[in-house]
């Protein structure tokens, strides 16, 4: 670490270079969640019976398990990167920081499963 | 200010609440009428809508303040009456979005 010139300070202190890669993504997502949250709400709107059959039957067509699902992933991707950087802002212990990271990534990832395979199992005729 | 603190606030409810919701749901469809009745019971109910509309305005304001946010990342918006005009009218669409999301489920 130099003391230098600004950049001589920090240069070899290093970010771990995925800083641009996470926003980049966080912005993907976002996209992601718009387009397909609109076609969940217009969905909604335009459904009108929310018996269990009526819902299981829309759920189970092609076009709108695929919607469901590719909205559980970027939704649980988004979420997943917006309550890391809230662990980043508020826990600065590198054990706890740690913990809850790698909790997050257990729930994220298995909330996200849990919600796939929802959608695959009505899709595929498990129940009804 | 507030904008920012909004979107974090509905962006960290809607990932722990609403997420929850939505895998009840799915969950709930995918184990069968009994399952689902009682989601749809749980739902139904006044806590339960109020969380259902509370889940809808907190969707409209991160996602306000969220399409702010893109504009302000292309490096347009920063100019201080244009700043506070869109600081100002984000929250308030989404509340316009939100009553009109409700009248369009509870209306037809």
């Amino acid at each position: 670490m130099g003391n230098g010139t600004s950049i001589g300070r920090v240069r070899g202190l290093g970010s771990a270079h995925h800083g641009a890669h996470h926003w980049l993504v966080q912005r993907f997502t976002a996209i992601g969640n718009v387009v397909l949250m609109s076609w969940l709400l217009v969905s909604l709107v335009l459904m009108g019976d929310f018996g269990h059959s009526n819902v299981a039957k829309w759920l189970s067509q092609p076009l709108p398990a695929t919607a469901m699902i590719l909205l559980v992933t970027s939704l649980f991707w988004h979420a997943r990167l917006g309550l890391q950087v809230l662990i980043e802002d508020y826990l600065h212990e590198a054990g706890t920081k740690f913990a809850a990271i790698a909790a997050l990534n257990l729930v994220t990832i298995g909330g996200g499963a849990f919600g796939i395979f929802s959608v695959a199992a009505l899709a595929f005729g498990r129940t009804v | 200010m507030l904008v920012s603190i909004l979107h974090r606030a509905t962006g960290d409810g809607l990932a722990v609440v609403g997420l929850g919701v939505l895998l009840w749901w799915l969950g709930a469809l995918a184990s069968g009428p009994e399952a689902y009745a009682t989601f749809q019971s749980a739902m139904g109910s006044i806590p339960g809508m109020i969380v259902l509309i509370g889940l809808s305005w907190a969707f409209f304001t991160h996602m306000m303040s969220g399409l702010r946010h893109f504009v302000l990342d292309i490096g347009a918006g920063y100019e201080l009456d244009t700043n506070r005009m869109w600081s100002i009218a984000s929250p308030i669409i989404a509340i316009v979005f939100t009553a009109a999301f409700w009248a369009a489920i509870l209306l037809r």
